[in-house]
């Protein structure tokens, strides 16, 4: 199962996450959040817009790697993948 | 009686209590925009307007008056809601087409209160949600979002191509069109009015299934035809609760007022006296014929006269204005109220500005005392039942 971390910044709009450790079964970056969704309900809407694109300053690496599809997600997810769920530093 | 000034800011939703002097608390949203706050009167429940910069636009709600807020279910545009969009010209300089772009929420901009409990809520790009279930589900009006006004029914097909709803630089990066003003008929829950800046203000007269223009006796001074049937520029819309067919607006090209519901509208600024740009506008909730003002100096500028800060009141109709100054600066003051930033309960008025300032009036703008000078900008200003 690939292992997600979420940028501490989520954890005040989803404080139920806090100090969990979090598995989720899946194959592409889509899946993994579609499967956040059900541990919990409301940030897929946080992380991706109502089309289900990324937002614009948000951010998904897979290990080391930034998502190359920001529209569907469609990027690969493997069994021991790292993904990470970060805000995207926008200036300053 | 008892009040609370609730106030929405671009670093959070404060709340504003009096007890002995009227003192701001940071209620929540640390960080937040708080665009719009506001009470349901039916139920008591706070609804904040937010703007997260990363996570974007939510609804939050607080059903404890303001002790603890909750995500809300989200406004979600639905499957194929597209609108027209107005592209620059690419770099190599050829003409832009125009496009039709899929509606995802950029930002959730008024929310009103109707008779029977129903909820809505205007939203950047140009969207009227309403619910009709205490805000757990809400619904895209789509005879507004089809009005041929704005190009025709794009769920179903291309349109028209053409649309008279312009973009606003309110909305959060992207130049679209927003419903910032909802004024529901307290009398008649089929009845509503809605204001777009750059088209106008629209009415249903049969509870949303058929939108009108009321723009008759608008005048505006940046286009061909200053009678144009689209392309007023409202920045505010308000009514009396009392006398619903008292309409004020706050319009880019001055102050406007109806004595018959929005079917028509007079000019009535007084620019000799500083009365003719600016955005907000508060209606008397009993009598239709007095308002008040924020005004600011044209829209080249849009700050305060002179450095001196005054609320304008009419009793009138507009026939004739009052500069109000007692309590508020007179020289050095550079504040812009925003088109929500007026609120008034009775003989109470509170505004607050982008510079952070929040004046508080108890004897119906005679005389003002400043409640905070520090706060974060300004956005939103409504005073609701203690």
């Amino acid at each position: 199962m690939a292992k997600v971390e979420l940028t501490r910044h989520l954890y005040s709009f989803f404080p139920e996450l806090e100090g969990r450790e979090l598995h989720v079964e899946a194959s592409t970056v889509a899946e993994v959040v579609r499967e956040m969704e059900r541990v919990a309900p409301g940030i897929a809407f946080y992380v991706c817009d109502e089309r289900g694109r990324l937002r614009m300053h948000v951010n998904v690496f897979v290990d080391d790697e930034r998502i190359v599809d920001r529209a569907r997600l469609s990027d690969g997810v493997g069994p021991h993948s790292r993904v990470l769920i970060m805000q995207a530093l926008s200036g300053g | 009686m008892s009040e609370r000034i609730l106030v929405g800011t671009r670093k959070g939703t404060f709340v504003v209590k009096k007890a002995g002097r009227w003192t701001p608390r940071l209620s929540g949203h640390a960080g937040a925009g708080s665009n719009f706050v506001a009470a349901d009167p039916h139920t008591g429940t706070l609804w904040a307007l937010l703007g997260h910069g990363h996570w974007g636009a939510k609804l939050s709600r607080s059903r404890d008056g303001g002790e603890t807020w909750q995500d809300a279910p989200q406004i979600k545009y639905p499957e194929g809601a597209r609108y027209i969009g107005h592209e620059m010209p690419s770099e190599d300089g050829s003409e832009a087409p125009t496009t039709l772009r899929a509606a995802t929420l950029l930002k959730l901009w008024h929310i009103a209160f109707g008779p029977q409990g129903r909820i809505y809520v205007g939203t950047i790009p140009g969207g009227l949600f309403v619910s009709d279930d205490g805000g757990e589900t809400f619904e895209l009006n789509r005879p507004l979002w089809n009005h041929e006004s704005r190009g025709g029914d794009l769920f179903s097909g291309d349109g028209t191509g053409v649309t008279h709803w312009y973009g606003t630089p309110a909305s959060e990066g992207e130049f679209a069109p927003g419903i910032h003003s909802i004024v529901p008929d307290p009398r008649n829950p089929e009845r509503v009015l809605v204001a777009i800046s750059t088209a106008g203000v629209l009415e249903t007269v049969d509870g949303g299934k058929s939108w009108r223009g009321r723009n008759k006796g608008m005048l505006n001074d940046y286009l061909p035809d200053p009678a144009a049937e689209w392309g007023h520029d409202p920045h505010y819309v308000e009514q009396c609760p009392a006398q619903p067919d008292h309409v004020w607006q706050q319009n880019h090209s001055g102050v406007f007022y109806s004595a018959d519901g929005a079917a028509t509208w007079t000019k009535v600024s007084e620019p000799e006296l500083g009365v003719h740009f600016g955005f907000p506008v508060a209606v008397d909730d009993a009598d239709g014929r007095v308002a008040w003002l924020v005004p600011g100096r044209s829209d080249n500028q849009r700050m305060a006269i002179d450095g001196g800060l005054f609320v304008a009141r009419t009793t009138d109709g507009g026939q004739s204005w009052q500069r109000l100054t007692k309590g508020l600066p007179q020289t050095h003051a550079y504040d812009v109220v925003y088109r929500h930033a007026l609120g008034n309960r009775g003989d109470t008025l509170a505004f607050g500005s982008t510079t952070g300032n929040l004046y508080v009036s108890e004897d119906r703008g005679d005389s003002w005392q400043a409640v905070g000078h520090n706060l974060p900008p300004i956005y939103s200003v409504r005073i609701a039942a203690g």
